[in-house]
């Protein structure tokens, strides 16, 4: 299994989704609920039936709206298609039925629409614009990006503008990112070795890195608090940090894993912690404070301690606080292709691996308190 | 009866002889008495005395009768008899000559004695009459100077009022000599001498209105010529030695000497100026230097000759003749001299400097080390004389020239090392022709090692020049501790050393991902390789070597420890075959992806050959063997059998392969697919992909193989197969499996990894039906 998604617009309950692979059966949605307070884990599934997941993403205004990248294979041609599902009602806000009935009684995703795309190739992903209304929606195929406008109750997808790649070769988004900073105007996407940035309104290229890794770039993440920062891996197991406005040299390098790093992830709310998700079966957590939005090695709130002492001690136990790697998981037997952070609880992230084990962590709490405090 | 008479007047003569011989030097040979009494002591001392023997102080005669007697025939007791008697007989006549000899001498003695009573009282009268003479002498001659004695006194009056006389003539005289050799031309030293002589006579007469006159005259004179001396001590062309005579002279006219001082010092000082202003003549402007440098017209040995020759010498002259006018004098001792001359030697310093910026190039070492040395001996001469003008700056001038050298020999040394690189890089790149061999890596690394080691001694034999025992600065405290430990060693021994590993490092971190020109891979190999041997045994050895020859002191500054050195160089050699692994590896597994992604894997034909990409993979490793194997030890593996490939390989398919193809899973639960591949996974050692290796061919190989087949495993993860397609990977993987596990380090990992492939490809597969394993033998052994 490769897909996985948190639940974007459900900000109570820990939610994530995970799409499986399987060529011979019938493939599946899982809606995986964990329970906080018990350590329960509770799923529901979900078929889907046209094919293996390749990708899966939800839309951040309709809990009950999701699309997918599925395998369709029909007389020994592979094509990728992309669509876009509804789930039924009653499972949206997580149902905590029994987990022994939930086999039985499997649901079908109602489709809401297609996008089609027979002109343009195999899609790799696809993207919801971060903090509109669901309507919005980007995919890449092969060597076009394609914007589409979801109509009322999302039943018809409006190709509404597309551009393409063009270049020596085959041309091939492996990924890409909706940016959330500047009224959600600019994508990132990689192809081989080289990110490059897009402005959605003009749907032209406004920055490339060329050579951003030495291998492959197998995905993109923006920082969520900070405008022009972008996170980059691939298969030199490196983990790069850029700064958009100027994209000769990456701001950092980590190179903590010894295979192909196909995830990377920043928290959503405390943008020091990243997460990645690399084919050696591991996930690391790190701890990036230096290029964070973090105020790095001096306090903000200075003039609300009133005692000079305590911001004595507060200052020493904040220097310390480097970038380093926090934490390694080697829970995985297999390469971990997802990493993902929950949407409603910003110290929990789940990763899931070629396998299918998922494993949900959470940040070690004495960093926790170290950063909330 | 006889017997017993002898004995006793033998006995009875002895007080008679001790006489004779009490007298002393009367020697005569009478045996016997001699031998009696003469070493009567050790006699005595003899163990056991024999009362029989006739001549000791024991004798009993009635023993000796009694004895004799017994023992005797009659004949001898004749014959000794005899003897006897003669004996007795010449001793007596003995004794009688000597009691004659010492009678005579009795009597002329008592002759003598009363002789000499009769002269003596002749003389005393005589005496008395002398004595009574010499009353009548002295008495006369009492009266005959009473009688002169009032003439006399008058006669000595008349001495004393000539000499005074004398001297007032003189005193009269004095102006005109004065006027005579004050006067230009004439000798103003004897004008002085006679000055000094009349001046405190006349001081004391000057309320005598002629006295004065004369005072008033001479100091009129005597004013005029320290107006012309003065003038001439502002005459430019004075040498040193007219100047300093010029300055005696004036202080002897009691001039102020402080203002002599000054005057003297600003002579001195306009004429040291002039030289170094002929010295400064000789550098090029600052403004013509920044832009195009002519070549110094002269070497810096002669620039320091000439320096030292002309400014040290006549500084040294100048203090000198300072010391010797103005000592102890008032206001003369207060600094000035030091003062001026530390201006002085400043300036000099600075041209020097200037000078010495000048030496670019390497040019000679020696001849600058032997400037340096010229130039401090010059000083230190200098310094005798004047110890505040400027010890520190000199020496400090020395050490920073030699520094600089130093510097510029790590630069030299490392630009010599980038050549270097830069002919191996050419020697790789070089086409072959075909059929001939090139020089193979393991000349070439003998080649640069050697080089670089060779350049590095040389230059170690160059700066060892400024410590020879012979250079006189080498006695410095700074260049026996600081400059062997700061700045050689670790200035120049170490840092380059350090740089070595950093430029080595560079080529593994730095361009490869940038689109700069990355280095080959054989560099990389090389460089590894160079830098083992750095670790290994070049770093001790060139610290050996620095330490002899620049020994460093026990309290010196803390220096680099060897290990850590070491430490940096293995440091870089790591990273470089790592670098290496990832860049062979990568260019292999780019090839795999490239193949894989490619393809049509669902409507691929039933599988006749191994792919030819497959056979390509081979070679290509089998070539990156070839090329470790040039520079690494082989290395150890697991152990294994010959025929282990196959055993490992009929294990893979025929145990494990059935329970992955089989359709044995439900629909419902599809993740048990995975549980038996989990299970093993448990049980088999995780493996680090992209992970350090170990300094041995075989390491680096598994390295390369292990990141080729993972990227394989993860390219086929992504495609979709159909029958044939599986058969076609299970094919290329029995193939790389035969070629592949020979040169791993452990066959397990290839074996692994292949098992995954084949896994993951079967779960990719549509339609998965596995090819005939012994089908599959078939098309690799064709292949």
């Amino acid at each position: 299994a490769r897909a996985l998604t948190p639940q974007t617009a459900e900000t109570d309950a820990i939610r994530f989704l995970v799409g499986t692979q399987s060529l011979r059966y019938d493939n599946q949605i899982h809606i995986i609920d964990f329970d906080d307070e018990n350590n329960i884990i509770n799923k529901n599934v979900l078929l889907h039936q046209v094919g293996e997941i390749w990708h899966i993403s939800t839309s951040p205004a309709d809990k009950g709206v999701l699309a997918t990248c599925y395998n369709k294979t029909s007389d020994s041609k592979v094509m990728t298609c992309a669509a876009v599902w509804r789930m039924p009602k009653e499972l949206e806000s997580g149902s905590h039925e029994s987990p022994d009935d939930s086999s039985s009684n499997t649901q079908t995703l109602e489709p809401l629409c297609h996008l089609d795309n027979t002109a343009h190739g195999n899609m790799a992903c696809v993207m919801w614009e971060p903090m509109g209304d669901g309507k919005k929606v980007i995919s890449l195929a092969d060597n076009n990006i394609l914007l589409w406008d979801l109509q009322e109750s999302s039943d018809k997808a409006v190709l509404s503008s597309s551009a393409a790649l063009e270049g020596k070769g085959q041309l091939k988004f492996t990924s890409g990112r909706w940016s959330p900073h500047h009224n959600c105007t600019q994508i990132a996407t990689a192809n081989d070795t080289t990110v490059r940035g897009w402005d959605t309104r003009s749907m032209r290229q406004i920055y490339c890195i060329e050579n951003a890794h030495g291998q492959l770039v197998r995905d993109l993440d923006f920082n969520p608090n900070k405008q022009y920062y972008l996170a980059s891996c691939g298969d030199d197991c490196k983990v790069k940090f850029w700064d958009t406005r100027n994209v000769t040299e990456p701001v950092k390098t980590l190179e903590e894993h010894s295979h192909w790093v196909w995830n990377v992830r920043y928290n959503h709310s405390h943008d020091q912690l990243i997460l990645t998700g690399s084919s050696d079966s591991r996930v690391i957590l790190s701890n990036m404070v230096s290029i964070s939005s973090e105020p790095f090695g001096h306090m903000v709130d200075d003039d609300e301690l009133s005692d000079q002492e305590d911001q004595h001690q507060e200052e020493k136990i904040k220097e310390p606080l480097q970038d380093s790697v926090i934490a390694t998981y080697e829970e995985h037997e297999d390469s971990v292709y997802a990493v993902e952070w929950s949407s409603a609880d910003p110290w929990l992230f789940a990763s899931l691996s070629y396998d299918g084990r998922l494993v949900i962590n959470r940040v070690p709490r004495a960093l926790k308190y170290h950063i909330l405090l | 009866m006889a017997e017993v008479e002898a004995a006793g007047s033998g006995a009875g003569g002895s007080p008679e002889a001790g006489t004779g011989t009490g007298t002393g030097g009367w020697r005569r040979p009478h045996g016997p008495l001699q031998r009696y009494y003469g070493p009567s002591a050790a006699e005595a001392a003899e163990a056991t005395p024999d009362p029989a023997d006739i001549n000791g102080p024991h004798f009993d005669p009635e023993v000796f009768l009694t004895k004799v007697r017994s023992e005797c025939p009659l004949g001898q007791l004749l014959a000794r008899e005899a003897a006897l008697g003669r004996e007795i007989r010449a001793l007596d006549s003995d004794m009688q000559t000597l009691l004659y000899e010492n009678y005579n001498k009795f009597i002329s003695a008592t002759d003598t004695i009363r002789k000499m009573k009769v002269d003596f009282r002749r003389m005393e009268a005589e005496m008395d009459d002398l004595a009574a003479n010499m009353a009548a002498i002295s008495t006369s001659s009492a009266r005959v100077s009473a009688a002169l004695q009032d003439r006399h006194r008058r006669g000595a009056q008349l001495a004393g009022v000539q000499a005074l006389l004398r001297k007032l003539q003189s005193l009269v005289e004095v102006p005109g000599r004065l006027r005579r050799w004050a006067a230009p031309g004439g000798e103003p030293a004897r004008a002085l001498r006679c000055h000094a002589r009349a001046r405190a006579v006349l001081r004391h007469y000057r309320h005598l209105p002629s006295f004065r006159a004369i005072e008033d005259e001479s100091h009129a004179i005597m004013a005029d010529l320290a107006q012309r001396l003065r003038a001439r001590l502002r005459d430019e062309t004075l040498d040193p030695k007219e100047l300093t005579e010029c300055v005696e002279m004036l202080l002897q006219l009691e001039e102020p000497p402080e203002e002599l001082c000054q005057e003297f010092l600003s002579h001195a000082g306009t004429r040291l100026e002039a030289e170094l202003a002929a010295l400064e003549a000789e550098l090029p402007v600052a403004d013509s230097s920044a832009a195009t440098t002519p070549p110094p017209a002269s070497d810096i040995l002669d620039f320091v000759d000439r320096g030292s020759s002309a400014f040290v010498a006549n500084l040294c002259l100048l203090a000198a003749s300072y010391r010797s006018l103005f000592e102890g004098r008032p206001g003369a001792g207060d600094g000035r001299l030091e003062a001026f001359a530390a201006t002085l030697t400043a300036r000099y310093f600075q041209l020097l400097e200037r000078r010495l910026g000048l030496e670019r190039g390497l040019g000679d070492t020696s001849l600058l080390v032997r400037a340096l040395d010229r130039f401090h001996r010059r000083l230190r001469a200098l310094l005798e004389l004047l110890p505040a003008a400027g010890a520190e700056a000199g020496a400090a001038l020395v050490a920073r020239a030699a520094r600089e050298r130093v510097d510029r020999y790590l630069r030299a040394l490392q630009t010599f090392f980038l050549g270097c690189l830069g002919d191996v890089r050419q020697a790789l790149a070089a086409p072959r022709p075909p059929g001939k061999e090139g020089p193979g890596l393991p000349d070439l690394l003998a080649t640069l090692a050697s080089s670089i080691l060779g350049q590095l001694k040389a230059v170690l034999a160059y700066v060892q020049l400024f410590t020879a025992k012979d250079v006189a600065f080498a006695s410095l405290p700074y260049f026996k501790g600081e400059f062997c430990v700061e700045a050689v060693r670790e200035g120049l021994v170490v840092a380059f050393v350090r740089w070595l590993c950093r430029t080595a490092r560079g080529f593994a971190d730095g361009p490869a991902e940038r689109g700069a020109p990355a280095a080959p891979p054989a560099l990389l190999l090389l460089l590894a390789r160079l830098c083992l041997d750095y670790e290994a045994t070049t770093i001790s050895y060139i610290l050996t070597l620095t330490d002899e020859q620049f020994p460093p002191e026990d309290t010196g500054p803390a220096v680099t420890p060897g290990p850590a050195l070491c430490a940096e160089a293995r440091g870089a050699a790591q990273r470089l075959l790592d670098h290496y692994v990832q860049v062979q590896g990568a260019a292999v597994a780019q090839m795999l992806r490239k193949s894989v992604e490619t393809r049509d894997w669902l409507g691929t034909v039933e599988p006749r050959n191994v792919r030819a990409v497959m056979k390509r993979v081979v070679e290509d490793i089998t070539a990156i063997d070839v090329q470790v194997g040039q520079l690494f030890e082989e290395g150890v593996r697991r152990a294994q059998s010959s025929d282990s490939s196959r055993r490992a390989f009929s294990v893979y398919s025929s145990s494990r392969a059935p329970g992955r193809y089989a359709p044995s899973y439900t629909p419902s639960a599809p993740m048990d697919t995975h549980l038996l591949s989990n299970i093993q996974k448990l049980f088999s050692e995780r493996i680090d992909i992209f992970s350090p290796v170990e300094f041995n061919k075989v390491s680096v190989l598994t390295g390369i193989i292990k990141i080729s087949l993972k990227t394989l495993l993860e390219c086929v993860r992504l495609r979709t197969l159909g029958r044939f397609g599986l058969q076609q990977v299970q094919v290329d993987g029995h193939y790389l499996q035969l070629y592949l596990w020979r040169f791993a380090a452990d066959e397990r990992v290839v074996q692994g990894l292949l098992d995954e492939v084949a896994a993951s490809a079967a779960h990719r597969c549509l339609d998965p039906v596995p090819m005939e394993h012994s089908v599959v033998e078939l098309i690799c052994e064709r292949g």
